[in-house]
């Protein structure tokens, strides 16, 4: 059986790699190309640790295969900060100690990227929603929640200068 | 995991070839958060996944006359962002929109959650309460089923070896035509229902039931139309008596299970509440319109 060529789009760089028909997206993200900051917390869809941005849409890199990829664009965590400036969520969830163990928050801070891009102005319940995919057994959300408004305002305050 | 084949045709056709002349397993993927999950846990053994998203008018949501016709992979990102089925048919998305959390609505589909056959299954409901139909390409050509003919029992479907499904056609509502879905779930969100249910009615003028079906989820082994249940508002208004005659016919069509969500007492008085409910919620959107 022969391995499948996928090139693809990841973080704004052509990527090329080689993969099976059985590998998942978070499998090739994470043993192929060496993109470590999608984490695996359950593999089936529920915890969220492995979320990415595939056009425009965030999707859990565990339920995708890495040969759907192909032609796609795809973001993950390693691509929310642009070089050394982090991105307004990253910033808060630092401010707001908004971790503990920090296996969730990778696909955290992208999930909510994602919702902030496409909603800049959420309400609590709207981001509560928003991020019911994504679990932590750490902070009690409180903070996590915190640090996504507090980042949405700094956002539509950037977007106003 | 043991190795996978994987394939992702550019039409109907290739599609059909690739599934009618697969050897060992074939298994049809639309987003994949079933099959995946269940490949993941062993609990499919595929040899060949074939991806249907490639195909044109898979992903994608069009009118067609009297109809929408909407492709057989579309993710349910895009059933809640459609302003116009939304309107058409508010308990067909709400049913879809159900479907997980934002990740899994990146990628879940009608077909998906029709085939993977479970009488859980959120859209499904509303989608047989508005008469929708299903289009199947095979190695015969196409033909057109009832949307509820395909799920036969838990995780079996009644398509032949070589077939899938292609689209839904959703029939446009009538005048004073309108729907509703509701489940009961424990928590607020991510959670498999305990009962869901999906009614969609027509009235005439004055706020009489013309026609009706009513659909109820995860109190079978598969989906079950409530014959007893149309006929209880059929001709009706929505009156306490209508009401109570509703909820009888809705709890007699429960042949329930006890698990971890629900006994069979409770899932059988719950689909009588949950039928009640979209009843009234179905009836004023539809003399609302
Ligand atoms: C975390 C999580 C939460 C979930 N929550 C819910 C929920 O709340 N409610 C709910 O109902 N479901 C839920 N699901 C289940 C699942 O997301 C849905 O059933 C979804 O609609 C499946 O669609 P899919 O496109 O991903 O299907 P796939 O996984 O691609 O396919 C599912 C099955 O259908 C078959 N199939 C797919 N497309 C076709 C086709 N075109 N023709 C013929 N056969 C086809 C496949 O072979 C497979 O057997 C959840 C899943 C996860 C992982
Ligand atoms: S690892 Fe993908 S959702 Fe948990
Ligand atoms: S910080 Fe540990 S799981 Fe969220």
């Amino acid at each position: 059986m022969s391995k499948h060529h996928v090139t693809t789009t990841i973080n704004g760089e052509p990527t090329e790699y080689l993969c099976e028909g059985q590998q998942t997206m978070l499998d090739v993200l994470r043993d192929e190309l060496g993109l470590t900051g999608s984490k695996e917390g359950c593999s089936s869809g529920d915890c969220g640790a492995c979320t990415i941005i595939v056009d425009g849409d965030i999707v859990c890199s565990c339920l995708m295969l890495g040969v759907e990829a192909e032609g796609r664009k795809i973001t993950t965590i390693e691509g929310v900060a642009e070089g050394d400036k982090l991105h307004p969520v990253q910033q808060k969830f630092l401010e707001h100690a908004a971790l503990q163990c920090g296996f969730c928050t990778p696909g955290f801070i992208v999930a909510a990227k994602a919702l902030l891009d496409q909603n800049p102005n959420p309400t609590e319940e709207e981001a509560r929603y928003w991020l019911a995919g994504n679990l932590c057994r750490c902070t009690g959300y409180d903070k996590i929640l915190r640090a996504v408004m507090d980042a949405a305002e700094v956002m539509r305050a950037e977007a106003r200068r | 995991m043991p190795r996978v084949n994987y394939e992702a045709p550019t039409s109907v056709d290739d599609a059909v070839k690739i599934l009618a002349g697969a050897s060992g397993l074939a298994k049809v993927m639309s987003g994949g958060t079933d099959l995946l999950v269940q490949l993941r846990s062993g609990r499919v053994k595929p040899d060949l996944i074939v991806d249907t998203k490639r195909i044109p008018g898979l992903i994608g949501i069009r009118e067609e006359g009297d109809f929408f016709v909407v492709g057989a992979a579309t993710p349910g990102v895009m059933l809640s962002g459609n302003e116009k089925l939304d309107h058409a048919w508010p308990g067909i998305v709400e049913g879809a929109d159900l479907i997980g959390s934002t990740q899994i609505q990146g990628r879940a589909s009608l077909a998906g959650n029709l085939c993977n056959a479970s009488p859980a299954a959120d859209s499904v409901p509303a989608v047989i309460a508005a008469r929708a139909a299903v289009v199947v390409a095979g190695p015969n050509g196409t033909r057109e089923v009832p949307a509820e003919s395909i799920p036969t029992g838990p995780g079996r479907t009644s398509l032949a070896k070589g077939e899938f499904i292609v689209a839904f056609k959703i029939p446009k509502p009538k005048p004073h035509q309108c729907d509703a879905y509701l489940r009961f779930i424990p928590r607020t969100e991510m959670d498999i229902a305990v009962v869901g249910c999906g009614t969609n009615v027509t009235l005439d003028a004055s706020g009489t039931c013309i026609d009706a079906r009513v659909v109820l989820g995860a109190v079978a082994p598969t989906i079950v139309v409530v014959e007893d249940a149309a006929k209880a508002l059929i001709g009706h208004k929505l009156d306490d008596a209508t009401l109570a005659a509703l909820d009888a016919a809705a709890q007699k069509a429960c042949k329930p299970i006890s698990d971890k969500r629900g006994t069979i007492e409770y899932r059988t008085k719950v689909a009588g509440v949950l039928a009640r409910r979209t009843a009234a919620i179905a009836f004023e959107r539809a003399a609302a319109r």
